[in-house]
């Protein structure tokens, strides 16, 4: 397997500062007029007791990263398969995430066109105190050179 | 919104039909979220690499499902967990449909849980993209 000496490659710890006006830009990006992204005394009165960002907000701060984790892989061989956020509390602005990549897993599975390589790359997103708040995860498909040759 | 009694398994909820997606969508989303791949962006680009020009990101489509999945949730419900698996491209145009089916209730901690099998689809039950969320209530 061609991935498999990158499991358990961690990066460097960086951290994200969460924006009232990112979180306005994300939500109007995707056209969300949810009153819980921007207005502060709707979203005081609900359970959240205040503003939150959207579910996919964490995919931005992954992209914060730069090149944090270098994986020493081809871009252009690399899919986006599949994401998962798993929530243990909702981000909210002024909130300072500490983050941390990591190859959670590799492995392989048989496709229609030969062995196809995964790697499931973890964001673990924490509190200063050091509780959770969200795990992105993103599972990427690692096509066959050939497969990426033959597209090109 | 939806609450836990009058909800059931196999129970197909009201969906959402999101305007067509737009190039200044795009541009927006890609300084939203940071990713600035031209692929999104750049028509040049992305028909260089075999696309008929610039295509959605997947995120973009799991963010429809987000407010999809937000709006059923509203303030009594809290999502644990939401995933999606990208499987046919979006591109300018495609005007997208959020559905949900409930797979699931159950009751654990004394809390109320239910599973929504999530799906996005283009026009004729074209499915871009399919999920699962798991709602606390």
């Amino acid at each position: 397997m061609e991935l498999a000496h990158l499991k358990g490659l961690t990066g460097a710890e960086f951290t994200f500062e969460v924006e009232k006006r990112h979180i306005r830009q994300f939500a109007e990006a995707i056209g969300d007029p949810n009153p819980l992204y921007v207005d502060e005394a709707y979203a005081t009165t609900t359970i959240y007791g205040g503003i939150i960002a959207p579910l996919t907000f964490p995919i931005a701060i992954g992209q914060d990263s730069g090149e944090n984790l270098d994986l020493g892989l081809d871009h252009k061989r690399m899919l986006h398969g599949e994401q998962e956020f798993i929530y243990h509390r909702p981000i909210r602005p002024g909130d300072k995430l500490h983050c941390q990549m990591k190859v959670s897993d590799v492995y392989e599975r048989q496709g229609k066109k030969g062995p196809m390589e995964f790697l499931v790359l973890d964001t673990e997103i924490k509190d200063p105190s050091g509780e959770l708040v969200v795990i992105s995860r993103t599972n990427i498909i690692y096509r066959p050179l050939a497969g990426v040759a033959a597209n090109n | 919104m939806v609450s836990y009694v009058d909800l059931h398994e196999g129970q197909q909820l009201e969906s959402l039909t999101k305007p067509a997606v737009t190039k200044v969508q795009l541009v927006k989303y890609a300084g939203a979220s940071g990713d600035f791949n031209p692929l999104h962006t750049d028509d040049a680009f992305a028909q260089k690499v075999g696309m008929p020009g610039v295509i959605a990101h997947g995120m973009l489509v799991m963010g429809f499902l987000s407010e999809y999945v937000m709006k059923l949730a509203g303030t009594t419900a809290v999502p644990t967990n939401f995933k999606m698996r990208f499987g046919a491209i979006t591109v300018p145009g495609d005007q997208i449909t959020c559905k949900a089916l409930v797979n699931r209730m159950y009751v654990e901690d004394g809390k109320q849980f239910v599973v929504l099998d999530l799906t996005a689809e283009k026009e004729a039950s074209h499915v871009v993209g399919s999920g699962q969320v798991v709602l606390k209530f």
